[in-house]
């Protein structure tokens, strides 16, 4: 049921991901393929997020995850005894749930990541090269150096977008970056995808199926079920394909009771 | 339809009553703030106790007062802070012989012990906050830990003062070191041979760390952990975040709680006075017994009669001018520094 | 900038990763992170030192001193090593700790009721609360000084100069900010609907405060009372100028015991712990023992009730 990908940027191999005793997602196995937009969709609680917080590591800060098999990049298992996170995170940057600019100035919390990073080239023109490429330049270019909380929440979206991209990752996580937006910013936001998709291979979580259909190319369709011997619900992938192909002519039921809006 | 049926008037008269009541019992933590400064301000200018302000006292400081010209027979006794005036800040004579005082050396003792206690447990509380709020252990041991030192705030000043007392030989022969390399610099210019400032502000870090971790924990628990994640997804190290974004977000607890603890500093009394020597000479060595204020009052007030009484009232109100600012700054910055962020 | 625009990877400005994702040992950040890593685990336990080591000197010196004679009989005359005890400290301590948490409870609730149940704003009550910080940060000896000014050099108590009634007000001053601070913040993790359910079923503010809204308040409060009376036990300050010091049980034909000067548990360890004698800097010690396991104790029975409270 899963696509074979030539040309996979990141790899899941047989993961699974516990909290504690709590078991979120079994037996992922799923490709991402360079420089297209994957949506992981499905019902709430079934681990979309706990996977793609994976391809970043971002979950080594609650301390009771595990996890069983292997995330590649390039081939090289994330998960390896020798990895360093800081670089893993560098080269797969994220985009938040909820807006989460520093309370620095707009300047600065674009030219935060840049420097730790160590970067050499002129700084005023990758704040606006940053700030450009995510659509929100105009926007504050006259205010650069008020506090980046002073924008808008659609605003202070794109300023993390921008702030992800400024370090120029391989990949650019999003995990639901709209649901906190309105209609309108969504809309900006989507466009920034659009824009960025030349050059940044994307993974975004979204409720939204509509979205989904918009900006993607591969969409993930995610459900949970009972399991017997683990409380509460345990998420898996259902179905793995091209966007169209999970929209228009689904493989199994629960996808298509879940596009069609039946349950979710 | 409901008539409009009054209350019974016992009950109105009972919630009346309980309000005032509770009104009353409110103001009676302001009336005693300004009976604090009053009294300590009264005592600073008059020599007598407060009941020579009623005016049928024998004593009645109005009856002198309104005989201003004729000083010989119903001379006011007046205290320090007309006989001695602002010079009293600046001179470092105390002399209970020649009824001569200046409280320089107590004030430069208050200072300099609190100063050296925050230098000391600034970085001491707040490194071992950040320790207790990344995940360096599990969260149980954390929590242990965070109620451990806050049990040491709950041990009293007397008896760290006593323990501190036992452990003095210990500490001069880690100081001696100092001194044989170090002499020539004035603050380690004497030898190190009993209770002196150094060991006074030891036991005062002792008693601020608790209170500077405390806070500056709960100011980096309450920061955003959105924030820390957003700074990891840059490609931020741990320390990075800490520094760079944590801290910068928590700053105004972290400020406050370290203000909060320099205002307990400065008043601190008994383990200081147990330890500082309660020396009255002004000497540049942090090896030489000095004093502080509270420890003067403390160590003086029990023998002091007449114009000393009123001086020591004098340094007092010093004291209390010094908390009551620093207090007041800390307030200020907290709500300046408050970061806006939900 | 357009050449930018157009061609957005210029990737050439970042040093490429040497080791790829590989955790480079020997990076100065990894050097510099495993460094403050140390640091912070130094600087904590060096804050948790001096706990464990007060602790158990203060358990190891002053446990050995403590006999049943230590809570019956007297301390004896400079010089003389019989009888070790100190029963008129413990009872002092019980006395003076006990009056001063008589009269602040009351005020401190009450004064506590006002800010958070009659009047959250308004200027009065932010001078007020203002008066609780500044009160809360006055040093504890100015209370002594102000309790000495006011009550024991004006001999306003019925003629009596120090006595443990004048220790108890001066402990009171220091204990009332707590219990008000308390009292205010316990109030208001009151849900608001719990009000509103009593004074809508048309209780007045009176029965709703007392009958609804205190109760379910009771646990926070009875925490922050705990604490500050355990804090007070162990003043020493506010107290050499008050309630002085006695080497005699009280004098219970002087107002109860509570106009004479008298002994407590930390203006002995003061007292005694500077004296050149060994038997009264090892009561020193015994009393110490007896402190520091009250306080402890109180300071559990704290966290029990805040843990109650909780569930």
């Amino acid at each position: 049921m899963t696509p074979s990908i030539a040309d996979a940027i990141i790899s899941c191999d047989n993961v699974t991901v516990n909290y504690g005793a709590f078991a979120a997602v079994r037996n992922i196995f799923l490709d991402i393929p360079r420089h297209k937009v994957t949506a992981f969709i499905g019902p709430s609680g079934c681990g979309k997020s706990t996977v793609l917080r994976c391809f970043n590591r971002m979950n080594d800060l609650i301390e009771s995850f595990s996890m069983k098999g292997k995330v590649l990049f390039h081939g090289q298992d994330l998960y390896g005894p020798r990895v360093d996170p800081v670089e893993v995170r560098r080269r797969i940057g994220m985009v938040f749930q909820k807006p989460n600019p520093f309370p620095k100035t707009i300047y600065e919390n674009i030219a935060f990541g840049a420097r730790i990073n160590g970067f050499k080239g002129d700084m005023d023109e990758l704040v606006e090269t940053s700030l450009r490429r995510a659509a929100v330049w105009d926007e504050c270019k006259d205010k650069l150096q008020e506090s980046g909380l002073s924008l808008s929440g659609g605003q202070q979206q794109r300023l993390c977008i921008a702030r992800a991209i400024a370090v120029e990752p391989e990949v650019i996580l999003m995990d639901e970056p709209c649901s906190a937006l309105d209609p309108i910013s969504t809309l900006k936001v989507e466009e920034t995808l659009h824009a960025l998709k030349k050059n940044f291979t994307i993974v975004i979580v979204t409720h939204n199926m509509q979205q989904a259909v918009r900006v993607s190319d591969m969409t993930a369709f995610y459900n949970a079920v009972d399991m017997e011997g683990s409380d509460g619900m345990v998420g898996y992938l259902a179905e793995y394909n091209e966007t169209r192909e999970i929209f228009n002519n689904p493989k199994s039921k629960d996808t298509e009771e879940y596009v069609t809006g039946r349950f979710g | 339809m409901f008539t409009h049926k009054k209350r019974p008037w016992t009950e109105r008269l009972v919630d009346h009553t309980f309000i005032r009541m509770t009104a009353v019992l409110a103001s009676v933590v302001s009336l005693t703030v300004f009976g604090i400064f009053f009294t300590v301000g009264f005592q600073a200018v008059f020599q007598g106790d407060l009941s020579s302000l009623l005016p049928w006292h024998p004593d009645s400081i109005w009856q002198g007062i309104a005989a201003w010209n004729d000083e010989e027979t119903f001379g006011v006794r007046w205290g320090a802070i007309p006989h001695f005036g602002l010079g009293f800040l600046a001179d470092s004579s105390w002399n209970p012989v020649r009824n001569d005082y200046g409280a320089l050396t107590p004030i430069y003792g208050t200072l300099m012990t609190s100063a050296l206690a925050l230098l000391l447990a600034v970085p001491l509380g707040v490194g071992t906050a950040i320790f207790l709020t990344e995940d360096f252990l599990p969260q149980k041991l954390r929590t242990t830990i965070g109620f451990m030192v806050e049990l040491l705030a709950a041990i009293p000043s007397v008896v760290l003062g006593l323990w501190a007392m036992a452990m003095l030989n210990g500490f001069l022969a880690a100081f001696t070191p100092l001194h044989t390399h170090l002499g020539w610099l004035p603050v380690f210019g004497t030898e190190p041979g009993g209770p002196n400032l150094a060991m006074a502000s030891l036991i005062l870090v002792v008693m601020l760390l608790p209170i500077i971790t405390a806070v500056s924990r709960d100011s980096l628990n309450q920061v955003p952990p959105e924030l820390r994640q957003g700074a990891y997804a840059v490609g931020a190290t741990r320390w990075t975040s800490i520094f760079q974004v944590l801290i910068p977000a928590a700053v105004s607890g972290i400020v406050g709680g370290a203000m909060l603890a320099l205002g307990r500093a400065l008043g601190e009394t008994m383990a200081v006075t147990m330890i500082i020597g309660n020396s009255t000479n002004l000497s540049a060595s942090w090896f030489s017994p000095s004093s502080t204020i509270a420890s003067l009052l403390a160590n003086q007030f029990g023998e002091a009669d007449d114009i000393q009484v009123s001086a020591l009232y004098y340094a007092a109100l010093v004291l209390m001018i010094l908390t009551f600012l620093v207090n007041i700054c800390a307030q200020v910055i907290v709500k300046r520094l408050a970061l806006k962020y939900d | 900038m357009t050449s930018n625009a157009t061609n957005p990877m210029a990737t050439t400005c970042y040093p490429p990763a040497a080791s790829g994702l590989t955790y480079n040992p020997y990076a100065p950040r990894n050097v510099w992170n495993r460094a403050m890593n140390l640091l912070a685990a130094l600087f904590a336990t060096i804050a948790v030192l001096p706990l464990v080591v007060v602790t158990l000197y203060v358990l190891y010196k002053g446990g050995g001193a403590i006999t049943p004679a230590i809570f019956t009989e007297l301390p004896p005359a400079p010089g003389l090593s019989e009888p070790m005890g100190m029963g008129n400290a413990i009872i002092g301590t019980a006395m003076v700790t006990g009056g001063a948490a008589l009269v602040a409870i009351p005020v401190g609730v009450g004064g506590g009721i006002y800010l958070a149940e009659v009047a959250r704003k308004g200027w009065f009550a932010q001078s007020i609360r203002f008066g609780v910080n500044v009160l809360a940060g006055v040093p504890s000896i100015i209370c002594g000084l102000f309790i000495y000014a006011l009550v024991v050099n004006t001999r306003i108590l019925w003629g009596e100069s120090f006595s443990a009634l004048a220790g108890s007000l001066a402990l009171a001053v220091l204990m009332l900010p707590t219990i008000v601070k308390t009292t205010d913040e316990g109030l208001k993790l009151v849900p608001q609907e719990l009000r509103m359910g009593a004074l809508g079923i048309g209780a007045s503010r009176f029965v709703t405060i007392t009958r609804v809204v205190l109760p379910a308040a009771v646990s926070p409060i009875a925490t922050g009372v705990v604490l500050g009376i355990a804090r007070a036990a162990g003043e020493t300050a506010p107290l050499i100028f008050t309630a002085l010091f006695s080497p005699f049980w009280p004098d219970w034909a002087s107002g109860w015991g509570l106009l004479a000067p008298t002994a407590t548990l930390s203006v002995q360890i003061y007292n005694f712990g500077i004296m050149p004698f060994e038997p009264q800097v090892q009561l020193a010690w015994a009393a110490s023992f007896i402190l520091v396991v009250m306080i402890l104790a109180a300071n559990l029975l704290a966290r029990w009730l805040a843990h109650f409270s909780a569930s």
